[in-house]
């Protein structure tokens, strides 16, 4: 089997129940099923979870480093959109 | 059967079951760093490491029953291969990864049927081994089934080289279902496993797969047998040689 032929996925694992899925690397498989079994041989061999979720990665789709000027420096200057730009009243500090 | 006999009889069949994991786990980690990419390395070396975790509890079951001051270490590096009682199967070269998949397939199927009725064995300790050891077992022959259909149903190169495979291997696996007095015995105790018993449903599987993996079932026109007498092919002495060097030039190094 030649690698360039695998597909690169992307691994999450839920540790415990009751957490969420966490992304822990990623490796090579040639199908989901075999990415899935990869996945548990190289990342739960010390019992580090009860469920795992593999994605190709090329179904992710991420945002790229040029959109940060626009997708993240409009909100610098909206400190309204904080919960602690707002002055509580006495009655309801502990929020 | 006399306690002594019974127990000297368990003796030896853990010894022997000792022996089949030992030998497979070892060429198993032979891949270790071989294998066609670090995905499947990494999973191979697991597997590997599960027969090596197997053969440590019959060997030292074996140990408390020879009660001799003998441990693990002992059965699995100070013995030769005259006294190692493996299946020949598992001892055969690891060969292309086709052959050791096709080697690892045909041994899991058995494997899982073999640790079923092991588990219902009225020796406790056998049978709580047995019980730790399906668990992995279920899992290596998901993998390696899904290899048998990945290769056999694969390219034409992949399909040739499984079908090679399982013809040079097909004469072996008939000494899986062989069984000797010492087994019988231990059978009607039971204790053993009785193998003949198995190949029924052995065979239904392996025909399965090998079907839905476009390959063709080999014909019962040879055998070779001999493992369980220590009669045994000309690699184990070479796999026991590299596997035992270390143990014998340190006699009882720890790391």
């Amino acid at each position: 089997m030649i690698k360039e032929n695998l597909d690169l996925y992307e691994v999450f694992i839920r540790a415990r129940r009751g957490l969420d899925h966490k992304h822990v690397g990623s490796l090579h498989a040639e199908d989901p099923e075999q990415a899935l079994e990869y996945a548990r041989d190289i990342y739960t061999r010390r019992g580090e979870g009860v469920s795992i979720w593999v994605v190709r990665s090329r179904d992710i789709t991420a945002s790229q480093e040029d959109d940060s000027e626009a997708f993240y420096d409009p909100s610098n200057d909206k400190p309204y959109r904080l919960a602690t730009y707002y002055e509580l009243p006495d009655e309801v500090n502990n929020m | 059967m006399k306690d002594t006999e019974r127990k000297q009889a368990t003796l030896e069949y853990a010894q022997r079951l000792g022996d089949d994991a030992v030998v497979l786990g070892h060429r198993l980690s032979e891949w270790c760093s071989n294998a066609p990419f670090l995905e499947e390395d990494l999973a191979l070396a697991n597997t590997a490491l599960d027969f090596i975790g197997r053969a440590r509890m019959y060997y030292s079951y074996a140990a408390e029953l020879a009660d001799d001051g003998r441990d693990e270490d002992d059965f699995a590096y100070l013995r030769d291969q005259r006294e190692y009682r493996n299946l020949l199967l598992l001892e055969l070269p690891r060969g292309d990864f086709a052959y050791s998949m096709a080697r690892q397939f045909l041994a899991d199927v058995y494997n899982l049927l073999f640790l079923e009725r092991l588990m219902q064995s009225s020796d406790e300790r056998l049978a709580a081994i047995a019980a730790k050891a399906i668990k992995e077992s279920r899992y290596h022959l998901r993998r390696s089934r899904d290899w048998m259909l990945r290769l056999g149903d694969g390219t034409e190169e992949s399909h040739a080289r499984l079908q090679r495979a399982i013809d040079d291997l097909w004469g072996f696996t008939h000494e899986l279902f062989e069984i000797d007095a010492l087994e019988q015995a231990l059978v009607e105790q039971g204790v053993a496993v009785d193998t003949p018993a198995l190949r029924d449903a052995w065979l239904e599987q392996v025909e399965q797969t090998l079907a839905e993996a476009t390959l063709e079932r080999p014909a019962d026109d040879w055998a070779v047998k001999g493992g369980r007498e220590g009669y045994h092919t000309e690699y184990l002495g070479h796999l026991l040689t590299e596997m035992q060097a270390l143990h014998r030039a340190y006699p009882g190094c720890d790391w």
